[in-house]
């Protein structure tokens, strides 16, 4: 809150700060016959300190110099003058002048330092995000470059004494790695489109069976030795998405699946429409039975019979270079950021949960739908 | 059948290298230029039967070499992209490009791209029979057979396959199939688009959720492939 505060603008802090001491002077002022002036000085200096809280050094200046003169004016004896009676009160009227200003000027210093520390802290942890991305991409890009590099040496210097399998085996590890390294580099690009705010869902109508079939074909290979199950509700409506985007949030999710559960496992694809009916209040009959409009989710549950995730790491998965503390090599940790930034793109949610025997990430979407059924004979 | 040349206008070496081994060692005549204007040079003193373009050429932006060449070039032009940015193919679909490629591209996959744009563009006879492996289409009697038995499409749905199977091979944009069958005003209309094909699956493909002949474009159209 008080951040918050602190971002009114020069000209509002002015105007807020001289009409808070106006009106708790005035308030003393009413008062004035139950309270004696001296504790009107430490409820004005209170005021003075907690403007100082928030807002910037000026305007608490303004403050301090402005009650210090209502107090003087309004209640030193004789009133309704700047003069200053007994001696004593001329000390009390200076002692409030330099406590006022000394906690203007406080209070502004430790906003300072504070600052100072908060920029620190988050430059530290810009630092260690830096590094992790440093060793988890130098670990991630240098091993297949390595394979490469490596095996075209071989390939080259020593072809005549490589056995005709092994050359066909360095061939492919070739492959293999290219196509690793084009997986990260894919990866990281869409990363930095998402880190820059670059992603504008381009949102037409997608046939959910044919987005999920199309992912499903194509990771045909990674998939062949688990048991895939998938349900797709019947007359599922179209939904207007960014097809690519979801093609990648369905591959990512997929393709670890298959990584990260033994082979022969469970995998479920379910695929459903969840309605929201929002009721408008009907003013004649005062029941809530007139359906204004509903709101339609896409939902999507992707559930796996594998090892689930640690309890302690649930919420960690989705953050940026974050890799299970018992996880095997081959990704960047990038994976579930990037799904659920793409699912964010698109105003959903994404949850993950263990669950008897394995793990289910659920994916809501809201969406605009459209059911054409009737088109079938046109 | 006489080999066919191939020009490829890529500025990076070691693509070009590539392109040349592959597309000679598969008996095609190869010409390569580094520059835009090397490419609109050589492509006009020796018309080649299919030009292989990047769109990233440091002379010249490769969307308008594309439309200089579709002034007064007919034969196909294969687009090489380096990213899958989907509106730069569409926009190069849309300028007369036949086909296109995201770098890195499998070998395999270029040379079949490659004659499956000769092929369409040299069967410009008068065959009103298009017979793709177990689907039989005659344009003539606007009949369909599947496995030598006729089956029943709805007039839309024979419109979209009649189109499909004329241009096989080549990807047809969701923009271009609402024009061509449903009309100019149903252009942003792609639920229309995505019932019919989903429809025209089910009655073509074997198994409508592998589908052999009407292949998704992530984000771009459809491809018609007519299996041999």
């Amino acid at each position: 809150m008080f951040r918050q505060l602190s971002r009114i603008n020069t000209a509002k802090q002015f105007l807020i700060s001289i009409g808070l001491i106006v009106l708790v002077a005035a308030g003393c002022f009413i008062a004035s016959g139950f309270i004696e002036y001296k504790v009107v000085a430490f409820i004005l200096l209170l005021t003075v300190s907690l403007i100082a809280i928030v807002f910037n050094i000026l305007p608490v200046l303004v403050a301090a110099t402005l009650s210090a003169l209502i107090w003087n004016f309004f209640f030193i004896y004789p009133l309704y003058t700047f003069h200053i009676g007994s001696t004593e009160d001329g000390v009390l009227f200076l002692m409030y002048f330099v406590i006022a200003f000394i906690n203007g000027v406080l209070t502004n210093r430790i906003r300072k330092i504070e600052k100072q520390a908060r920029e620190e802290e988050e430059k530290a942890k810009t630092v260690k995000l830096y590094n992790t991305l440093l060793n988890s991409l130098s670990h991630e890009l240098k091993t297949p470059i390595s394979t490469i590099v490596g095996a075209t040496d071989n390939l080259l210097a020593e072809q005549s004494k490589l056995s005709t399998e092994n050359r066909k085996e360095l061939i492919e590890n070739i492959s293999v790695a290219a196509l690793r390294l084009n997986q990260q580099v894919e990866n990281l690009l869409s990363m930095s489109r998402l880190e820059s705010g670059f992603i504008q869902p381009k949102k037409d109508w997608c046939d959910i069976n044919e987005l999920v079939y199309d992912v499903v074909n194509r990771l045909e290979q990674q998939l062949k030795n688990h048991k895939l199950t998938i349900i797709i509700e019947e007359n599922l409506p179209l939904y207007k998405l960014d097809y690519g985007l979801m093609e990648q949030v369905l591959y990512n999710l997929l393709y670890n699946a298959s990584i990260y559960t033994p082979p022969y496992a469970d995998i479920f694809i379910i695929a459903k429409n969840n309605a929201e009916k929002i009721y408008q209040l009907d003013t004649a009959t005062a029941n809530h039975s007139e359906i204004k409009r509903e709101k339609n989710y896409l939902t999507i549950l992707i559930e796996d019979r594998g090892p689930g995730f640690p309890k302690e790491e649930l919420e960690k998965v989705f953050d940026k270079f974050y890799r299970l503390s018992n996880s095997k090599t081959g990704g960047t940790g990038l994976g579930l950021s990037i799904v659920k930034g793409f699912v964010e793109a698109h105003q959903g949610t994404i949850v993950l949960e263990n669950v008897p025997h394995g793990a289910l990430f659920t994916i809501e979407i809201p969406a605009e739908t459209s059911y054409i059924n009737n088109l079938k004979n046109v | 059948m006489y080999n066919a040349t191939i020009l490829v206008i890529d500025d990076e070496v070691q693509i070009r290298r590539l392109l040349e081994i592959t597309l000679e060692s598969n008996q095609f005549n190869v010409a390569s230029a580094d520059s835009a204007k090397d490419g609109l040079r050589i492509a006009a003193s020796h018309p080649p039967d299919l030009i292989i373009l990047d769109l990233g050429l440091p002379d010249e932006n490769g969307h308008s070499v594309l439309k200089k060449l579709r002034e007064w070039y007919t034969n196909p032009i294969l687009i090489l992209s380096a990213q899958s940015n989907e509106e730069d193919i569409i926009s190069a679909l849309d300028n007369g490009a036949n086909d296109y490629l995201v770098k890195p591209f499998r070998t395999g996959e270029l040379l079949a791209r490659i004659r499956s744009a000769l092929r369409s563009n040299a069967t410009e006879d008068n065959n009103p029979i298009i017979d793709c492996g177990e689907l039989q289409i005659n344009l003539a009697a606007r009949t369909v057979k599947k496995n030598n038995e006729l089956i029943k499409l709805t007039a839309t749905e024979y419109k979209l396959l009649s189109l499909f199977a004329q241009q096989e091979g080549k990807v047809l944009t969701h923009q271009y199939l609402l024009r061509e069958v449903w009309g100019p005003g149903y252009i942003n209309q792609s639920q229309y688009l995505r019932v019919f094909i989903a429809q025209l699956r089910k009655k073509i493909e074997a198994d409508p959720n592998r589908p052999a002949y009407i292949i998704t474009e992530s984000g771009v159209g459809y491809r018609f492939i007519a299996k041999e």
